[in-house]
């Protein structure tokens, strides 16, 4: 009680005194940091799940082979969610001159709930958004569709029994995905018109959508109603299940996200650790006389639980502001320049923030305000350091996991945190080896030079235990800021250049065998000298090791899809083709080479295949087997064609195979495509480069995203930095007061500060460029799986920035005391 | 200038100092005009409180004063900036801190050396050793600062100030905290210093013994000086 009282009186005074800005500052900043992260990350993560709901054209759909029943409609618009529907099939369609295949895709009113269709009023001509789907009795047609049957819109085509009108070019369809090469050009037409065409009759493989949006609470619980009304040959896809290389692009977005989070909780912990340390220092005599008077070690462990505790709520309350109003800058900005529509953030992420900012502050103070406990009367006598006891160290321990469970709460993905973690653990621990070795270097050096930068070199040695913190604390800091600038910036480039901007474009599949030779001749004429030409074979896995393949034995329902499908094999008298990487085994070089796979390593692992099996394919009613000899890794990011399973030529040339390319087609150069399907009718020309706009609109709205949670980390880490500098300044402020009573002038004073704030800058430099690149390299390389390139910059910018800015602040922060009449500092320190 | 520089090495002229003290401007020191002639010895003597401090650090330079001016060695310290002070001070002044003021992480021996080595001696471990002897603390050189006794820390100061061999001394109660026998032992070597090297005098003190030994006494009461005999 009483207690209390007095510790509220202390604080006030205290506050008033502005003792408390820094630790204040750094809680507020925390909680700031990672409320605005937290909440910003949030809204972000569901925004950028929305425009994967876009590729879905909805946030759910039921894949069914029947019509789905009416009760599961009117139950998901009971949950006030929109519903729309689809039926695809293939059928040929006609003219008068021509007839082809034909993928068509009936939808209802309201399609797409997610994403918008775009059309053109001619071939290959400039699109816009669509209003609506087309209008019953008309349809929209794919440009090679158009072309191949030579109409235009305003003509009209045959599809079933039923004459329709060709209303528009369909460029895009935001749901388009799937195994494009199995595709066959589209036909939009309304569902109105189904019945008319006579198209579906029992009997015919029709594949039907039921798609359904809303908001994400009602999606959820419908999803889960859905799921125990599941008939035979339905399934659910949610977001997740589009397009896996956008599925792959938000992952690494979300983990990058993660990963800034992290280290404004990392930075957060320290700036709280150090301030902390500097108040807590501050109160030394104070305990001593309260111990003089009679205060047992409770009462003083108390008296600045209460302090502390209440300044962590204040500055908690504060942060959590701070963070509403950044997170809402933050989203307006990044809304203006990316375009995105953020979901509203909930307040969730806000007491998440403000919980653990409490728990930072406690794990990182209560070491000091147990040493505090322990403050000898007879400090007032003679003026002792703090000492730490069992207790001290176990509570740093505990501060240590408590910043533990953060990250792993922060980012969910252990790997990434330990290896953060450790990253940090093990520069810590050189730094503090390091930095005591320069210390002992340093009172080497300046025990034997002469001038004022031997006062600097020898304070280095006389503060050891503050130089050493002092540069750890610079090393983090300064090792989030590489991380973030330098290396985020490495990193960034190296994913974006995974993806060139020459990216093959166009795939052309249904190459005939006697087609290769001219179609080579062709691309070399149009400048595609690129293009290779791959053997294309299906065929279905029916055996691993002489077993037959057990569907049911797979949990994974993608693996259970891919082997209920076939598979498109390939051969070839060498392998490795651009973009893979053998990562097991070995590939062969010649084309009688024995006969053998080699297996992409994904596919290998979720088969549970090693290297030696045999695998069996049933092609076109040939058995083929063979023993896997290479594993291969496959970057599915480049649009690349690729191949799951590639035979030697020896094992599938005698089996006719048609034939795929691939290519990067400029825009300007649509003709050639027209050219093309010319002269070689049969051709199938998909366009990619739509999925490829979107892939690229995502990893640029990924890099704003990220842009704007390192402004966070930056102010956290600037905050640690600031609690170094003001850790020392009282000591230093005296120090310069009684170096000018001694008769220091202006240039002894620089040379000796500049000396010792230059040399702990560098350090720091030189250990938080060490650090980043190491974890530069182990985040490229282990988690982002992009090649690591050794940045010289990175070092001779941390070094040199380190020195100069510590050595630029630390002078500031003095430059007053320095000009002051030494009296005034010295009667303000007493 | 009329009066040879040589002559005074201190001159102080209606120096005064005022603080704010919650918007309310308090005077400490009410004007006060005096001349210290070279190779003197003063006692500034009064009451606690009388401000006996302030004029000392108004003397020395460490603080300006509100109102007047004070010549140091001919120079008016108003006219310096801070860096001038610094160097007037370290040329010419010792001064001892009523508060020691020593640098708490420094060694006893590396707080004597540090203004030789600022004014860039060459001998500066010797002569601190040297001072550190005459104060009677060989044995604690290397001892830091906050690990010596209210009494070692006061000799460690007045070594400090001793050491540079300083034109002019100012020292704010040189022996307050010590016994007589060591009192009187520094209050020897204060005057030995002013004997053999000339060294001007100026003790704030409250020991009688000690004021009556030195040539002349200026007098504070509540701010105000009294020139004594
Ligand atoms: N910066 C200041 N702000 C407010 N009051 C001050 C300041 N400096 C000195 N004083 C006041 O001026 C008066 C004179 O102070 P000073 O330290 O000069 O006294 P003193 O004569 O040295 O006393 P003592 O013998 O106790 O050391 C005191 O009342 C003190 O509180
Ligand atoms: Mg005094």
């Amino acid at each position: 009680m009483n207690i209390v009282r007095l510790a509220l009186r202390m604080l006030a005074r205290e506050w008033r005194a502005g003792e408390l800005r820094v630790l204040v500052l750094a809680v507020l900043i925390a909680v700031a940091g990672l409320a605005s992260v937290n909440a910003f990350t949030v809204r972000m993560h569901l925004a950028l799940s929305q425009e994967s709901n876009r590729l879905l054209g909805a946030d759910m759909v039921l894949v069914s082979d029947h019509v789905p029943a009416a009760r599961l409609i009117a139950e998901a618009q009971r949950r006030g969610l929109a519903t729309a529907q689809t039926a695809l099939f293939p059928s040929m369609v006609s003219t008068p001159q021509q007839s082809r295949l034909a993928e068509i895709k009936a939808v209802s009113n309201g399609y797409p709930l997610r994403g918008t269709l775009r059309i053109a009023d001619a071939a290959f001509g400039a699109d816009h958004p669509a209003d609506g789907i087309p209008r019953p009795g008309s349809v929209w047609l794919e440009a090679r569709l158009a072309n191949e049957l030579q109409v235009a819109p305003g003509g009209s085509i045959q599809v079933g029994y039923s004459q329709l009108k060709v209303a528009a070019i369909l460029t895009n369809e935001p749901d388009r995905g799937g195994d494009f090469f199995n595709l066959a050009p589209r036909l939009l037409m309304n569902q109105a018109d189904l019945p008319a065409t006579g198209l579906i009759q029992p009997g015919s493989r029709v594949g039907y959508r039921l798609l359904i949006a809303g908001e994400s609470k009602a999606v959820e619980s419908y999803r889960n109603w859905l799921a125990q009304h599941l008939e035979r040959g339905q399934r659910v896809l949610g977001v997740r299940d589009a397009r896996p290389e956008i599925r792959n692009v938000l992952d690494k977005a979300e983990r990058y996200l993660g990963l800034a989070v992290l280290l404004a909780a990392m930075l957060a912990a320290v700036a709280i650790l150090l301030s902390a340390r500097h108040f807590l220092r501050r109160h030394l005599d104070a305990c001593a006389l309260l111990r003089c008077f009679g205060a047992s070690q409770r009462n003083i462990v108390a008296l600045y639980a209460v302090q502390i505790a209440v300044l962590g709520v204040l500055a908690a309350l504060a942060g959590v502001a701070l963070g509403y109003a950044g997170q809402m800058v933050l989203a307006g900005l990044l809304g203006k320049l990316a375009n995105l529509v953020l979901p509203p953030a909930n307040g969730l992420p806000f007491l998440q923030a403000a919980l653990a900012g409490l728990v930072l502050l406690a794990g990182f103070s209560l070491p000091t305000l147990f040493a505090l406990r322990r403050t000898p009367a007879l400090r007032i006598l003679r003026r002792d350091g703090m000492a730490f006891d069992a207790l001290g160290a176990a509570s740093y321990l505990a501060g240590l996991a408590a910043l533990t469970a953060l990250l792993f709460w922060q980012v969910r993905d252990t790997r990434l945190t330990l290896m953060v973690l450790s990253g940090m653990g093990a520069t810590l621990l050189l730094t503090v080896l390091l930095a005591w070795l320069l210390v002992l270097g340093a009172g080497w050096l300046g025990a034997r030079s002469r001038g004022s930068w031997r006062q600097g070199l020898l304070n280095l040695r006389r503060r050891a235990g503050g130089s050493v913190i002092q540069v750890s604390a610079f090393t983090l800091g300064m090792l989030a800021l590489l991380l973030l600038t330098v290396v985020r910036g490495d990193l960034l480039n190296n994913w974006r250049a995974t993806l060139p901007a020459d990216a093959p474009n166009r795939f052309v599949i249904n190459i005939q065998p006697d087609q290769v030779a001219p179609l080579q001749v062709f691309f070399r004429s149009h400048g595609q000298a690129e293009a290779t030409l791959y053997p294309m074979i299906r065929g279905r896995l029916t055996a691993i090791n002489g077993h037959a393949v057990n569907v049911a034995a797979y949990a994974d329902q993608q693996t259970r899809r891919l082997l209920e499908r076939e598979f498109n094999l390939s051969y070839a008298d060498r392998l490795m083709q651009q973009g893979n990487q053998l990562v097991a085994g070995y590939g062969w070089n010649s084309a009688n080479a024995a006969p053998q796979f080699s297996v992409e390593q994904g596919i290998a692992e979720k088969l549970h295949l090693k290297l030696g099996d045999s695998l069996s394919f049933d092609v076109g009613g040939t058995p083929v087997s063979a023993h896997i000899t290479s594993l291969r890794k496959v970057n599915w990011d480049s649009f690349r064609v690729n191949f799951f399973v590639i035979a030697n030529s020896s094992l599938l040339k005698n089996i006719s195979a048609s034939y795929i390319t691939s290519f990067y087609l400029p825009a300007q150069q649509s003709d050639v495509l027209n050219e093309m399907v010319k002269a070689y009718p049969n051709l199938t020309v998909i366009d990619v480069s739509a999925i490829m706009k979107t892939v690229q609109d995502m990893l640029d709205r990924v890099t704003a995203a990220v842009q704007f949670v390192f402004i966070f980390s930056l102010a956290s880490g600037l905050v640690v930095l600031y609690a170094a500098l003001a850790a020392t300044r009282d000591e230093r402020a005296l120090e310069t007061a009684l170096w000018r009573v001694l008769g220091a002038r202006r240039g002894q004073l620089l040379v000796a500060q500049v000396t010792e704030f230059a040399a702990i800058g560098l350090l720091a430099g030189l250990l938080a460029a060490a650090g980043a690149s190491a974890i530069g390299w182990a985040l490229s390389s282990e988690v982002f799986n992009l090649p690591y390139h050794f940045n010289p910059m990175l070092w001779i910018s941390a070094m040199g920035l380190g020195s100069a800015g510590v050595a630029l602040a630390g002078v500031a922060g003095l430059w007053g005391i320095s000009r002051e009449a030494p009296l005034a500092t010295l009667r303000a320190a007493v | 200038m009329t009066t040879p520089i040589n002559t005074f090495i201190l001159r102080a002229a209606g120096v005064a100092k005022q603080v704010a003290l919650n918007g309310v401007a308090l005077t400490i020191l009410h004007p006060a005009s005096f001349d210290i002639r070279r190779g003197e010895s003063v006692a500034i003597v009064g009451a606690s409180g009388s401000g006996k401090s302030t004029l000392l650090g108004l003397l020395a330079g460490l603080d300006l004063p509100s109102e007047g001016e004070v010549w140091l060695d001919g120079q008016a310290l108003g006219s310096l900036d801070e860096d001038g002070r610094a160097r007037l001070r370290g040329a010419l002044i010792g001064f001892v801190f009523q508060s020691f003021q020593l640098l708490p992480m420094l060694t006893a021996l590396e707080n004597v050396m540090l203004p030789l080595e600022l004014n860039g001696a060459s001998d500066a471990r010797a002569r601190a050793q040297h001072w550190l002897e005459r104060v009677g603390l060989a044995e604690r050189q290397r001892h830091r600062a906050q690990q010596l006794s209210g009494g070692e820390q006061q000799r460690v100061a007045i070594a400090r100030a001793f050491a540079v061999k300083p034109a002019l001394l100012l020292a704010d109660e040189p022996t307050g905290n010590l016994d007589a026998e060591t009192g009187a032992r520094v209050i020897e070597l204060l005057f030995e210093l002013n004997r053999e090297q000339g060294t001007t005098l100026v003790l704030v003190t409250h020991d009688t013994q000690l004021a009556g030994r030195c040539g002349r006494r200026l007098q504070l009461r509540a701010g105000h000086l009294e020139i004594g005999a």
